[in-house]
C-alpha cells in the first residue's frame, strides 16, 4: 500500500478547515484511506539517522496516508484533497478540458501532454515531484511499465522524436550534472546510485537505448533512466512538457492523465491541458492525453440488491456523485447514467461503481443480515483422520510439533545421509536465504532441529507430527503434490527403539489395522543409511511399504547436534483412509 | 520421631499448667539440649492439633571460651596477683606463666604490684596491696549465672570488645494445649493401605494431615501444540455454521490458480520474485481446462462481462509458473471453477485453514509461512449486509462481537473490506481480516451464473493465537525454535472465553 507524506497545515489549508488527529483519522477510514503515522522530518531524520543529524530539519508535522494501491489519483496532496472535498460534498468534481494544440513525437508507447502557463510555488513543485516518485513507484511498477519525464518546454523545440541507440552514441548532460556523458559511461556512473541504480537493469542488457531528443537534437531525456540537465524544470518554469514512455501503453495514458489532471489546477486556465499529437512510424497518428470521461449505465436497483440497502435513484447517484462519480438519473426506470472520469481508472466494472455507492453510503450504515443459505458441513476426510490421531498421539504421551515446510536441501539429504538426488524434492528458485530453497519431503529434520532447541528441557522428549511434505509427482497438473505423514521421534539416554515400536503399534490399534502379515501391518528389518545399521525396520501395511522406524545413525545425530541416541518413527497417512 | 519419653513428659509439663510452657525452660530443667525439645515439638504439631507453639526468640548474653576460664579461675590479673608471695617474684619467672604477660600489664595499670628493677638477681615484682578485688571475674559470674541484667549496656560491651561476652539470639517455642489436647499419643498413619482396608483397621487409626499448600506431581502426559489447539477452535466454528472443508493439501499452485483465475493482473507487485517463491523444478505446470484459459486470458486483456479488463499483453507462460501458494484462495479458486462445472448450481459455503507461503522479510512477526483461515459463501443475491452479518455471526463464535468495517483494495474482491474490532485492552480498533466480494471478472469466465455472489474473508491464525496465548515472538510459537514448556504448560483454547 503506497504511503503519501503531505503538510498538515498545507492540507488542512487547502481543506478549509483544521481537524483533531482522531476527527482526521475517523475521516480516513470512512474513505478507505489511513492516516498511518503522525510525524515530521525532523522526527523522521533522528530516528533514521540519528539525533544530532535532525537539528536543522523542519518540525512541519506531516500526516503519513497509505492509499489503496489502486487510486493513483490519491497519490499527492492535489488529489487527496480534491477526493475528500468531493466526498464532504464541498466541491463539484472538476472537468479538465483538453485544448488541441501541437507538438509531436515518433515511435509506439510514448505519449505526452503540454501544461501551458502554470504557476509553481515551492509547495506546488514539490508535489508535482513527489507524485511522478509515487507513479513510479506504483502503477509505473518501479518505472518497468512507465517512465515519467517532465520538461521546460520553453529550452526545447519540438518536434520531438523517440528512438533508440546504441549506448555509446547517445551524449548529453544528465540531470544536476556538470559535464556530458555517454549512455554507457551514465550507466557505470550510476551504479553506485543508491536511487538510480534499482532502474538500470530494465535496459541494461539492450543492444541500443531509449532516448527523447528535439528538433535540434537536444536529448530530452533517456527512459526509464534519467532526463537531460538542459530542459529540466525549475520554480519558474511556465510551460511544462510531460512525456511517458512505455512497454505497456494502457498504464502509460494512466499516468499521463493523473500527472496533468492533478496539475492543470494551477494553470492559469484551471483544468485544461494542451494536448500532444504522436505520430507511428507507420504515419498513424494519436492524441494525448486521452482524457476519456467514459459513461456507463446501471440500475439503482442493481446496487441496492448488491449493497444489500433501499435507496432511492436520485440518492444513489447523489452517493455516486461524492465518489467523484458525476451520475444523474436518466428518468428511465430506475437507470442511473454514471461518468467515469480520467483520473478513476481503478473503475472497470459496475461492481467498482457498486463498491463506491457502498462507501460513500457507509459501510457501517449498512444494516447486518444474514443469508439463508443452507449446507450441510463436511471435513475434509483426511484432515478428519489427522485430527483424531492427534489427540490420541498426544494421549499417548507424545507432545506436537509443529515444525516448517520449507528447509534447506541440506536438511532433507546430507543432514540424513541421503543425497539430494534420490528426494523428489521441489526446489526453490529464488530464496532468500538457505532455510527456504526445498519444501521438506520428511518431518524428521524438523523433530530433529526441535529436539536440539530444546535440549535443555527434562528428557525423555517423546515428540510427534502430523503434517504435510511435498513430493514431485507428474501426474499432477503443476507436478508435485502434498502427503501427509506422521512422524515421532524418543530422545533419551537409552535409543528406546522398543517405545517408537511401541507407538507404532498403539497407531496402528488406533487405525484398526491389525498386526498380521498380508492384510494388517508387520515390519521387517531394512538398511536406510539415515539410521543405525541393524536398527532400522521397514512398516508394511497390506504389503506395501509406508514407512519406516528405527534407532537413528550416530553421524545423523551429530550433524543435528544431538548428544544422546534417538529413535524415530515416519509413515504415510493416507493409505489408511 | 523424637524420643517418645520426653514427648510424653512434655506433654505431662502442658498439662500441669494453665498458659503454657518455654521450650527453653523446659529443656533446662530436663537437663537436655534444646534441639530435642524443638525435635519434640515439631513432632508433636505433625500429630494434629495436640499443642499449638507459638515461635520465639530472644537475646541473651554468653560467655565466650577466654570468658568461662576467667570465671572459673579469675582475671590474669588475678591470677598475676595471688602467684606473688610475700617475698616476691622473679620477672622472668612470672612471664612463663600461661597469664604472666596480659595479667602483669593489667596488674601493673591497677597498681596492685611493682617492679624493682635494681633488684639483686634480676628484676622482681612485688605485691603492693594486701588484697584485691576481681571485678572482671564477678561481672563474668553474673552473665553465667544469668543476672546480665544487673550489669550495665557499657560494662557488657566492653567485655564484649574483649572477647569474653556474646549477645546471642535464642529461638524458643511457647507451647499451650492444643484443641485436641491429650497426654497419650498415637502414632499417626501415613496412608491407607490395602491391609487397612482388608481388616477395617482404618476404623481405629488415625491419619497424618495431608499438606494441601504444596503442589501434586505433574502428570506424565503429551500436548497438542497451542497453534494446532486454536486451529481446532477454528474448524469447530466454522463446522457449527455449516461450512465444508475445502482439500488444501497442495502447497504448490500454478501462477494460473494462484493469481490469474483471480483476476490478478500479471504485473501486480504480489507475483513480483520479492513477495513470492517460484519453482525452479518443477517449473512450470500444465494441463489448464482449455476454454476457460481462454476465458481468462480475454477478460485480462479485453475484458468482457461487462469489464473494461486490464488490457494488456496476457502470457499463459507466466500463468503457467508454478509458486508456493500464496494464499489459500487458489484453492477456493479451484473449487468455485469446480462448483461451476455442476450440471446446476448449487449453493456452498466452504472454509479452509492451511499453510501460506511469502518471501517477505522477516521479523517478530512474520514468518514465510502461516496459516490462512478463509471462508467462502457461494449463493444466488447475496449482498455486502449478508457478508457483514456472517462476519459478525463467525467473531460472535470468537467472543468478538464490536466490529467496524474499513473500504479497501484488494485486485479480486469487489467491494473489498478490511475488518476491525474494538480491542479493550490496547483502547484501540485493531485490524483482524480481510473480506469481499469476489469480483465478477473471477466468477464469470469460471461459468457460474450471473446472479450468484460469492463472497469471502480471511485472517491468519497465528496473529489470534499470538494474543490469545501472549506470545511476542512468532518463533517462539511456529517452527523447531517452538519453546517446548510453553506448549506443555499452554492451556485448552476456549475463544470466546
Amino acid at each position: 500500500m503506497p504511503t503519501v507524506g503531505v503538510k498538515r497545515d498545507l492540507l488542512f489549508k487547502a481543506l478549509g478547515r483544521t481537524y483533531t488527529d482522531e476527527e482526521f483519522d475517523e475521516l480516513c477510514f470512512e474513505f478507505g484511506l489511513e492516516l498511518d503515522e503522525i510525524t515530521s522530518e525532523k522526527e523522521i531524520i533522528s530516528r533514521e539517522q540519528g539525533g544530532s543529524k535532525a537539528s536543522g530539519a523542519s518540525d512541519v508535522i506531516l500526516y503519513k496516508i497509505d492509499v489503496p494501491a489502486n487510486r493513483y489519483d490519491l497519490l499527492c496532496l492535489e488529489g487527496l484533497v480534491r477526493g475528500l472535498q468531493v466526498f464532504k460534498n464541498k466541491l463539484e468534481a472538476p472537468r479538465i478540458l483538453n485544448n488541441e494544440r501541437r507538438t509531436a513525437a515518433v515511435r509506439p508507447h510514448a505519449v505526452a501532454a503540454v501544461l501551458r502557463n502554470i504557476t509553481f510555488t515551492q509547495e506546488r513543485y514539490d508535489s508535482f515531484i513527489e507524485l511522478q516518485d509515487k507513479l513510479h513507484q506504483n502503477v509505473c511498477r518501479k518505472r518497468s511499465l512507465v517512465a515519467i519525464g517532465t520538461h521546460d518546454l520553453d529550452t526545447v523545440s519540438g518536434p520531438f522524436t523517440y528512438t533508440a541507440k546504441p549506448p555509446g552514441d547517445i551524449r548529453f548532460k544528465p540531470l544536476n550534472q556538470t559535464k556530458e556523458y555517454t549512455a554507457a559511461q551514465l550507466m557505470s556512473l550510476y551504479k553506485t546510485d543508491s536511487h538510480l541504480k534499482h532502474f538500470l537493469h530494465i535496459i541494461e542488457d539492450k543492444p541500443a537505448y531509449p532516448v527523447i531528443y528535439d528538433s535540434n537534437g537536444v536529448v530530452l531525456s533517456m527512459p526509464p533512466i534519467i532526463n537531460g540537465d538542459h530542459s529540466k524544470i525549475s520554480l519558474n518554469t511556465k510551460n511544462v512538457f510531460v512525456e511517458c514512455t512505455a512497454t505497456d501503453l494502457t498504464k502509460a495514458k494512466i499516468v499521463l492523465d493523473m500527472m496533468v489532471t492533478m496539475f492543470s489546477e494551477y494553470c492559469s486556465q484551471p483544468f485544461t491541458v494542451e494536448e500532444a499529437e504522436v505520430v507511428y512510424p507507420d504515419g498513424k497518428t494519436c492524441k494525448y492525453p486521452e482524457l476519456a470521461y467514459r459513461k456507463e449505465k446501471l440500475s439503482s436497483g442493481f446496487i441496492n440488491r448488491k449493497v444489500g440497502i433501499n435507496e432511492p435513484t436520485e440518492k444513489i447517484a447523489q452517493l455516486l456523485t461524492k465518489m467523484c462519480l458525476r451520475s444523474e438519473v436518466t428518468g428511465v426506470g430506475d437507470e442511473i447514467q454514471v461518468e467515469i472520469p480520467p483520473t478513476r481508472s481503478d473503475v472497470i466494472h459496475a461492481c467498482d461503481i457498486m463498491e463506491d455507492a457502498a462507501m460513500a453510503y457507509g459501510f457501517n450504515n449498512i444494516p447486518y443480515t444474514t443469508p439463508g443459505t443452507y449446507t450441510v458441513a463436511n471435513q475434509f476426510p483426511l484432515n478428519k483422520l489427522t485430527e483424531l490421531l492427534r489427540q490420541d498421539l498426544a494421549a499417548a504421551g507424545f507432545t506436537e510439533a509443529l515444525t516448517f515446510a520449507l528447509c534447506s536441501k541440506e536438511d532433507i539429504s546430507d543432514k540424513l545421509g541421503k543425497k539430494i538426488s534420490e528426494t523428489r524434492a521441489v526446489h526453490i528458485a529464488n530464496p532468500k536465504t538457505a532455510e527456504f530453497q526445498v519444501a521438506r519431503t520428511t518431518l524428521l529434520p524438523g523433530l530433529l532441529k526441535t529436539i536440539a532447541a530444546n535440549r535443555k528441557m527434562p528428557l525423555p522428549l517423546k515428540l510427534f507430527e502430523i503434517s504435510d511434505v511435498v513430493l514431485k509427482d507428474e501426474t499432477k497438473d503443476v507436478g508435485a503434490r502434498n502427503s501427509r505423514r506422521f512422524c515421532a521421534a524418543y530422545y533419551n539416554k537409552s535409543p528406546g527403539f522398543e517405545v517408537i515400536h511401541g507407538l507404532l503399534d498403539r497407531t496402528m490399534q488406533l487405525l484398526a489395522v491389525k498386526a498380521a502379515r498380508g492384510d494388517g501391518y508387520h515390519i521387517q528389518a531394512s538398511d536406510d543409511s539415515t539410521f543405525f545399521p541393524g536398527r532400522c525396520a521397514e512398516i508394511f501395511f497390506r504389503g506395501k511399504s509406508v514407512g519406516r522406524l528405527g534407532v537413528l545413525h550416530p553421524d545423523v545425530l551429530g550433524r543435528f547436534e544431538l548428544a544422546m541416541p534417538c529413535s524415530a518413527l515416519e509413515m504415510d497417512v493416507e493409505p489408511f483412509l | 520421631m523424637a524420643d517418645t519419653g520426653v514427648l510424653e513428659t512434655l506433654l505431662r509439663r502442658i498439662e500441669k499448667v494453665d498458659d503454657g510452657v518455654d521450650s527453653l525452660e523446659v529443656a533446662t530443667s530436663l537437663g537436655v539440649d534444646h534441639q530435642v525439645l524443638v525435635g519434640a515439638v515439631k513432632s508433636l504439631q505433625a500429630l494434629g492439633d495436640l499443642i499449638s507453639a507459638e515461635l520465639r526468640s530472644s537475646k541473651h548474653w554468653e560467655l565466650l571460651g577466654e570468658g568461662t576460664e576467667i570465671a572459673e579461675q579469675g582475671s590474669h590479673e588475678a591470677r598475676v596477683f595471688g602467684s606473688i608471695p610475700p617475698e616476691g617474684l622473679g620477672q622472668s619467672e612470672l612471664m612463663k606463666l600461661s597469664f604472666g604477660k596480659i595479667g602483669f600489664s593489667k596488674a601493673m595499670s591497677n597498681k596492685w604490684i611493682r617492679v624493682d628493677k635494681a633488684h639483686e638477681g634480676g628484676p622482681r615484682i612485688f605485691r603492693t596491696v594486701e588484697d584485691i578485688e576481681d571485678q572482671v571475674r564477678e561481672k563474668l559470674l553474673l552473665v553465667q549465672r544469668g543476672n546480665s541484667s544487673k550489669l550495665e549496656e557499657k560494662e557488657k560491651n566492653e567485655l564484649k570488645k574483649r572477647k569474653l561476652l556474646s549477645e546471642v539470639t535464642v529461638k524458643s517455642y511457647w507451647i499451650t494445649k492444643g484443641s485436641s489436647f491429650s497426654t497419650t499419643i498415637t502414632k499417626l498413619e501415613t496412608e491407607l493401605t490395602p491391609e487397612m482396608i482388608a481388616n477395617g483397621s482404618w476404623k481405629e487409626k488415625k491419619f497424618k494431615p495431608y499438606n494441601f499448600e504444596a503442589m501434586g506431581v505433574a502428570p506424565d502426559c503429551g500436548h497438542m501444540h497451542p497453534l494446532m489447539k486454536v486451529r481446532t477452535q477454528f474448524r469447530q466454528i466454522f463446522l457449527e455454521m455449516g461450512f465444508t472443508e475445502m482439500p488444501t493439501n497442495n502447497f504448490i499452485e500454478s501462477s494460473f490458480w494462484n493469481f490469474d483465475s483471480l483476476f490478478q493482473p500479471q504485473q501486480h507487485p504480489a507475483r513480483d520474485q520479492h513477495d513470492t517463491f517460484f519453482l525452479s523444478d518443477p517449473a512450470l505446470a500444465h494441463g489448464f481446462p482449455p476454454d476457460y484459459l481462454e476465458r481468462v486470458k480475454k477478460v485480462h486483456s479485453e475484458g468482457g462481462y461487462g469489464s473494461q479488463g486490464y488490457k494488456y499483453d496476457w502470457k499463459v507462460e507466466e500463468a503457467q509458473k508454478n509458486i508456493l501458494r500464496t494464499h489459500t484462495t487458489a484453492v477456493s479458486a479451484r473449487m468455485l471453477y469446480k462448483l461451476a462445472q455442476q450440471e446446476k448450481f448449487t449453493p456452498v459455503k466452504y472454509f479452509s485453514i492451511d499453510r501460506v507461503f511469502r518471501n517477505e522479510t522477516l521479523d517478530a512477526t512474520h514468518l514465510a509461512e502461516f496459516h490462512q483461515i478463509e471462508g467462502v459463501v457461494a449463493d444466488y443475491g447475496l449482498t455486502l449486509g449478508d457478508l457483514m452479518g456472517i462476519l459478525h455471526e463467525f467473531f460472535t463464535k470468537l467472543g468478538i462481537t464490536k466490529l467496524r468495517f474499513k473500504p479497501a483494495y484488494n485486485p479480486y474482491t469487489e467491494p473489498s473490506m478490511e475488518v476491525f474490532s474494538y480491542h479493550e485492552g490496547l483502547k484501540k480498533w485493531v485490524e483482524l481480516g480481510n473480506s469481499g466480494v469476489f469480483r465478477p471478472e473471477m466468477l464469470l469466465p469460471m461459468g457460474l451464473p450471473e446472479d450468484v455472489s460469492v463472497i469471502a474473508w480471511g485472517l491468519s491464525l497465528e496473529r489470534p493465537t499470538m494474543i490469545k496465548y501472549g506470545i511476542n515472538n512468532i518463533r517462539e510459537l511456529v517452527g523447531h525454535k517452538v519453546n517446548l514448556q510453553m506448549v506443555y504448560d499452554s492451556p485448552v483454547c476456549r475463544l470466546d472465553s
